[in-house]
């Protein structure tokens, strides 16, 4: 930081509501990245003093950490200093009707059979919000109030229940975890937070859909579920329609919390822009999602379908602390043209009777790379612990790579591991069969796709499901010769 | 229905057919016998439009269109149909979804709309009794874990299914049993119509006493050597296939 930055920053820290009172009628945070930025994001959303604080610290941290570089994907260097890192206002839309947007993007849509109105709103098009929406979410609302449950913007949150968020905020993955956690944690603008209390079975899948028009989903994102004893929640996050985002780096944190007999389900369908078919533009999408089961009997579920971004870093993780938790895997990467992934998980068993379970499916095309790196750690206190992975990659043609990395670290010799591995391709002889009963190529690889993934694919909520479905097909278009 | 006229192919430089010539008209069926290696499967892959052969000389014309002008699909949505003389496994696809996928790219190309869910239930209901093949199959991954007899009849399924025009058989008899022998026959002659026509390739007589051929083609060395009705067959079972041989001096 130069002398100047730092005196403008203990200059702010005495008064900062009055330094701020000029910025705060600005729509966006200034350019770059330093205390200031931090703490403008922090005035703009009301914060009170300990979280501003909480940030710094994370920022503090952040400036003394370097950027990982073991993960097998390639990207030029990002310029953190060239990055606005907060917009106040929702974005202003972009056109003013459907006819003026990229036509490849509508033909997306149209096969995912989107909403004409829901397709204004992905595209960025103005659109006259249809009443019956407010209502379905007024309504929804309303029965997750009954219940006691709380479904918020983690901003609201940070106002309205600053205990709870106190308590767990940065209790699963601390801000100092690794680079972009504390990147995230000292800049995040928004996200959801979620509490279920104790006995409560939430009655619906909680989906950020229903919050996208109260806010535009920020590039850092911030996710936060607790679910008290005998709780339980299935929250989705994510939309299958393709969505274009001018911030090229994404880095989300979520939290996931379990206690006693609770069970957390976690879908997420990503499918931010790819970039063009030569790699050109595309999301970096750089992800820290940890879930911690810190209950007995307590469960989480991470099911993930991946098919955008031109580079995607994530390990969803489960640490299993109460005794008899299970955490669970689900898994579907899809690479194609020039995308890279870098995906897998973490089961860390710490409690006894640990379980968990990892099924990861990686597909690849084009010129793309697919990596799974997924690590099995055994404390020597979880006697018993048991872990089973299989881990199958499908490569579509030659030019593109699929890799496997998987770490053990096991402590207690009663724990049981099995692995298993397999790495396929579309065989001549499968298309020909396929193509015999009238299949054409892409129909046949659409096919074949869905049945490899058919275990991850089950786990998912219905609806979910089959746009998932629907969603691989798009994203394989052309994928075979 | 078929016209196969003066057909040479090879794969790499090994020559395969070497000038086979074969006529199938609506209503018939043909059996093709000969010794391992001939030609036999080879063939039914050139029908049904496998790439890995190149066709030197000749023409096939099924309908009077040229079927080397059309893709493997597109033979197969116009009423090709082939009985794998070894049948792939689709892990995590159902012989209900493949079925219903299969069936309803045949009615678009045909420009028809897709099966109604209670028809279709109510016809694979229908054609799978025919085969004997138990419901449990259709909802279980297309012939992962299978039998050598359930593959075949899953086989027999799908044609009853698809309804093509021409449906070759490849050693669809092989390994099989004679009850799963009889059950695939009984299956074929329900199926036959003078609408459509069959082309049964088999190693042994055995199961021509069960569909009965008009004509008997002797393939050998990549061509049809000698033709004759049923009768052949039987004198191919005695005599052997040194014999033929001989009668046509190679
Ligand atoms: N993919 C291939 N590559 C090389 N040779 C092949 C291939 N397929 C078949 N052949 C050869 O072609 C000949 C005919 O084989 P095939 O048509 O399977 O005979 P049949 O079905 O009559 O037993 C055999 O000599 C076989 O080895
Ligand atoms: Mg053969």
């Amino acid at each position: 930081m130069s002398e100047q930055d730092t005196i403008l920053g203990e200059h702010i820290s005495s008064d900062y509501k009055y330094g701020f009172i000029t910025d705060i009628e600005q729509e966006k945070a200034p350019i770059g990245l330093n205390e200031d930025t931090v703490r403008y994001i922090s005035c703009r959303k009301n914060e009170p003093e300990w979280m501003l604080e909480w940030r710094l610290t994370a920022f503090r941290q952040w400036l003394k950490m370097k950027q990982p570089e073991w993960q097998n994907v390639h990207f030029p260097n990002i310029d953190f200093q060239s990055i606005i890192y907060y917009a106040a206002t929702k974005k202003k839309p972009q056109y003013a009707s459907l006819d003026e947007v990229d036509p490849e993007l509508l033909a997306v849509y149209d096969k995912l059979g989107l909403p004409k109105e829901e397709q204004k709103l992905l595209a960025g098009v103005a659109v006259d919000f249809v009443m019956d929406s407010e209502s379905v979410i007024t309504t929804f609302k309303e029965t997750l109030k009954e219940k006691g449950i709380i479904f918020c913007a983690i901003s609201e949150a940070i106002r309205e229940y600053p205990d709870l968020v106190k308590q767990y905020l940065g209790s699963v993955v601390p801000p100092r975890d690794n680079y972009y956690s504390a990147l995230n944690s000292a800049v995040f603008s928004d996200g959801s937070f979620v509490f279920i209390p104790k006995g409560v079975r939430c009655p619906m899948e909680l989906s950020t859909y229903f919050r996208i028009n109260a806010q535009n989903t920020g590039q850092f994102e911030r996710t936060l579920i607790i679910c008290e004893d005998n709780a339980y929640v299935s929250y989705l996050e994510g939309c299958t329609a393709p969505m274009r985002d001018e911030n090229q780096l994404h880095a989300a944190v979520v939290e996931l919390v379990a206690m006693d007999n609770a069970e957390i389900k976690y879908s997420t369908v990503q499918n931010w822009y790819p970039g063009d078919k030569e790699g050109k533009g595309g999301i970096y999408n750089f992800v820290t999602k940890r879930g911690i089961c810190k209950g007995i009997n307590s469960k989480i579920s991470w099911t993930q379908v991946e098919t955008g971004s031109a580079i995607t870093w994530k390990y969803p993780s489960c640490i299993l602390k109460g005794e008899n938790s299970i955490g669970e895997f689900y898994s579907v990467a899809v690479t194609n043209n020039y995308q890279q992934a870098d995906t897998g998980t973490k089961m860390i068993h710490i409690g006894k009777n640990t379980r968990s379970r990892i099924v990861s499916k990686g597909i690849s095309g084009g010129h793309s790379q697919n990596s799974y790196r997924g690590l099995v750690q055994v404390h020597k206190t979880a006697e018993n612990a048991y872990n089973f992975s299989q881990c199958d990659s499908l490569l579509l043609g030659d030019k593109c790579g699929a890799h496997t990395f998987p770490y053990l670290e096991i402590k207690n010799k009663s724990a049981q591991v099995e692995h298993e591995a397999t790495t396929s391709k579309i065989g001549e002889d499968l298309l020909f069969y396929c193509n015999q009963r009238g299949l054409s190529n892409e129909e046949a690889v659409d096919m074949i796709v869905n049945g490899y993934c058919k275990e991850v694919f089950k786990q998912l909520p219905m609806e979910f499901a089959v746009e998932a479905q629907k969603l691989l097909s798009i994203s394989l278009e052309g994928s075979v010769g | 229905m078929l016209e196969i006229k003066n057909l040479h192919a090879k794969i790499g430089d090994k020559e395969i057919l070497k000038g086979l010539n074969l006529t199938v008209k609506a209503g018939e069926v043909h059996a093709i016998m000969g010794p391992n290696g001939t030609g036999k499967s080879t063939l039914a892959s050139i029908i049904a439009g496998k790439e890995d052969y190149e066709i030197t000389a000749g023409e096939i014309l099924f309908e009077g269109k040229n079927l080397l002008d059309l893709s493997p699909d597109e033979r197969a949505r116009e009423g090709v149909f082939l009985a794998f003389q070894y049948p792939v496994e689709i892990p995590g696809v159902s012989t209900t979804n493949f079925m219903k996928a299969a069936v309803n790219a045949k009615r678009k190309h045909h420009g028809q709309e897709p099966i109604v869910a209670k028809e279709f239930l109510a016809m694979m209901n229908e054609k799978r009794q025919l085969v004997e093949l138990d419901k449990s199959y259709l909802s279980r991954s297309i012939n992962e874990g299978f039998s050598g007899g359930e593959k075949k009849r899953n086989e027999i399924f799908q044609m009853a299914m698809l309804d093509p025009k021409l449906a070759i058989l490849d050693e669809t008899d092989s390994g099989l049993d004679i009850d799963a022998l009889r059950i695939v026959a009984d299956g074929v002659n329900k199926l036959k119509s003078k609408n459509n026509a069959f082309l049964v390739i088999t190693h042994y007589q055995r199961l021509l006493n069960y569909i009965v051929p008009d004509f008997v083609h002797i393939m050998y060395d990549g061509r049809v050597v000698k033709t004759g009705d049923k009768s052949l067959a039987l004198k191919m079972e005695e005599r052997g296939y040194d014999w033929i041989k001989e009668e046509v001096g190679v």
